[in-house]
């Protein structure tokens, strides 16, 4: 076998296994995912096509709205787009607001886990109704959860900015 | 998922469900350049020895690949959701190691001398078992936390292990170190599973105790001092390690279990102190033994003064291993891109070249830029360990993928740095690459519980059609 085959071969081998080594690392790269709340933040649109489905018929355009039967396009401009944790544990997580429920509670499937002594496993949950009116829900906690300062008892409507306190947690709805 | 299709805004899917694709295709494609890799070196070996392509590299390549899609097609059915890199790199490691000690049965030098002839078809042998105990572990092991339950059971079980080799009859003394037992014409390293069996002792014993070590302690200097009392496990394993050393005169597996024991329990406790403790303690412990045991004393020697050590040899009076100072002499002569495959004279390390010298061939073979690339596919596979630990959403999961990956590093530690003259040299194998059945099999077994992990820690949350509520809530909307 001459020299030079040889040697290009050598050289080749080598080229080969550094390209694996970064394919490895790129493959890594591309599967950063994080804990959930990374997650969140990093979340990106076009790789998530059940997401962009969500997305679709909560902030949808006015025409799909008219198919829901032609709510919502009142309070479309004050809509919040944002759950945001403003004290805790959590403070600045934020979610975005897609038309999803969102769980809170000690539970480890919670959309948020509170990691909060005095919240309970599935504490409340936050979800539109109809009209795409966020609601909060206490789901039979322990210690109740606050709107302002009044434990609810019933399913209540969420003003914009208003605190919500789960033990030690606040969280608010934003534009 | 749930179903978006429903025209209802009231869907009930987490964040968290989504975004954990399985990425099994990923894996297929890596697995067939981790399978096309050693081919490709095999005849590139055949080619500068024989000026020919090897005459089995079409049955090679396609046992290679059998083994790896066999793999493959259990995970994709057994553990959808895990890692998709540890399969492909270990892949890579145990194909690129079967092509070395091939290339070091061609050596007509060491089939003069009967240390290689045939090692390489037995270790494809090997490597088929290991796989079969990868495939056996996925299948039986539906869920890593059953191991939780043989918590002290694991305890026993490793301490046997362990205490084989100095069972009279069983136990064996090969070149120095008795860490080998033998059973008919089988020898069998049992610490190379005793290192799998201790990571789940520690991992069950560690999150139980793990408040006791990481609260109770007082302050002093920035460090938390842990009570008296609990120190008693630290003791305990490093007495044992200790034992290990002075009668199986293994420096490596000693440090092994030692680094894993501390490893898991700065980890379980987040206090830098256990790191200070440890690090004290095994100096301690290797100085006060190397004073009089007088194996480790040669061994400490060959790694001080390696040229008089070969000197002294080579003239025949005393000197107790010429092979540190020629595996460096290896290294060297590879340089920077080595000598290309089947061109270097590492066969010169007459003894043990394909086993715990077998890296000096790759150093000398593929050169720095080898060596580098070897080191870190190695990093990798520990990388992809410490993320399933850190991934995973049980205790228990996670001390046991960190125990298993530091294990496996520190193995990689030991030997590249004796080996390369960093620390003394000791007889462990480099996991995958090194010929040898004990841990070409651990090792795989290791990997097949590494991916059970990461496969239940990736997997996506169930979607919470568990609420009930949200459920009747859907069917009520018009």
């Amino acid at each position: 076998m001459s020299e030079l085959t040889l040697t290009v071969m050598r050289l080749g081998f080598l080229a080969v296994l550094w390209l694996f080594v970064i394919v490895a690392v790129q493959v890594i790269r591309s599967d950063l995912f994080g804990t959930r709340v990374t997650q969140r933040g990093a979340r990106r649109e076009a790789a998530r096509p059940q997401q962009a489905a969500a997305r679709q018929q909560s902030a949808a355009p006015p025409p799909q709205r008219g198919q829901q039967g032609g709510q919502g396009g009142r309070r479309g401009r004050n809509a919040p787009t944002k759950l945001v944790v403003s004290e805790g544990t959590l403070t600045g997580t934020t979610v975005a607001l897609q038309g999803q429920t969102i769980s809170l509670g000690r539970a480890h499937d919670s959309t948020i886990v509170l990691d909060d002594d005095y919240a309970s496993s599935r504490h409340a949950r936050i979800y539109p109704d109809r009209d795409g009116q966020w609601i909060v829900e206490d789901l039979g906690s322990t210690n109740g959860t606050y709107l302002d300062r009044n434990r609810l008892t019933t399913p209540t409507p969420i003003p914009l900015g208003a605190p919500i306190r789960i033990g030690k947690t606040v969280i608010e709805l934003r534009k | 998922m749930s179903s978006t299709t429903n025209s209802s805004t009231h869907h009930t899917s987490t964040i968290g469900a989504i975004g954990a694709p399985s990425r099994r295709n990923t894996e297929l494609a890596l697995l067939v350049f981790a399978v096309v890799i050693p081919v490709f070196a095999y005849a590139n070996v055949g080619l500068a020895i024989n000026n020919q392509v090897p005459s089995g590299l079409l049955s090679y390549g396609l046992g290679l690949g059998l083994l790896a899609g066999v793999a493959h097609v259990v995970v994709r059915k057994f553990a959808p959701y895990a890692d998709p890199l540890l399969l492909p790199l270990a892949t890579l490691l145990n194909g690129l190691g079967l092509v070395i000690i091939w290339r070091l049965d061609q050596s007509k030098l060491l089939q003069s001398i009967k240390q290689a002839g045939s090692a390489a078809p037995r270790q494809l042998m090997y490597t088929a078992l290991g796989i079969a105990l990868f495939i056996a572990v996925l299948i039986f092991l539906k869920d890593h936390r059953v191991l939780q339950r043989y918590t002290y059971i694991s305890m026993v079980g490793a301490l046997v292990l362990l205490l084989l080799p100095l069972v009279p009859g069983l136990g064996a003394n090969i070149y120095g170190a008795k860490i080998w037992i033998h059973i008919g014409s089988f020898s069998i390293q049992p610490g190379e599973f005793a290192k799998i069996v201790l990571a789940i002792f520690f991992a069950g014993y560690l999150m139980v105790k793990r408040d006791a070590l990481a609260l109770a302690s007082r302050r002093f200097m920035g460090l938390y001092l842990p009570r008296g009392r609990d120190l008693g496990p630290i003791l305990v394993v490093w007495f044992i390690s200790i034992l290990i050393l002075v009668f199986e005169t293994d420096l490596g597996t000693s440090l092994l279990f030692f680094g894993m024991f501390v490893i898991m329990l700065y980890v379980a406790t987040e206090r830098t102190s256990w790191i200070v403790f440890g690090l004290l303690m095994s100096g301690i412990g290797a100085v006060g033994v190397a004073s009089f045991e007088p194996h480790v004393q040669q061994r400490v020697q060959a790694w001080l003064d390696p040229m008089k050590e070969y000197t002294l040899s080579q003239q025949g009076v005393g000197g107790h291993s010429e092979q540190a100072m020629q595996a460096l002499w290896a290294f060297g002569s590879g340089g920077t891109l080595g000598s290309g495959l089947g061109q270097g004279h590492s066969d010169l390390i007459r003894f043990a070249a394909n086993s715990d010298f077998i890296l000096a061939t790759f150093g000398e073979e593929l050169g720095l830029a080898g060596i580098m690339a070897l080191l870190l596919i190695y990093g990798l596979i520990v990388e992809r360990g410490v993320r399933t630990a850190l991934a995973a959403r049980d205790p228990f999961g996670k001390l046991l993928a960190i125990g298993l990956s530091g294990a496996f590093a520190l193995q990689v530690f030991v030997v590249a740095g004796g080996v390369m003259g960093l620390i003394p040299l000791t007889g462990m194998t480099m996991p995958f690459v090194a010929y040898g059945g004990s841990s070409v099999i651990a090792n795989w077994a290791l990997v097949g519980i590494l991916i059970r992990i990461s496969d239940t820690a990736r997997r996506p949350a169930p979607a919470p059609a568990s609420n009930p509520d949200a459920e009747m809530t859907q069917v009520v909307r018009p």
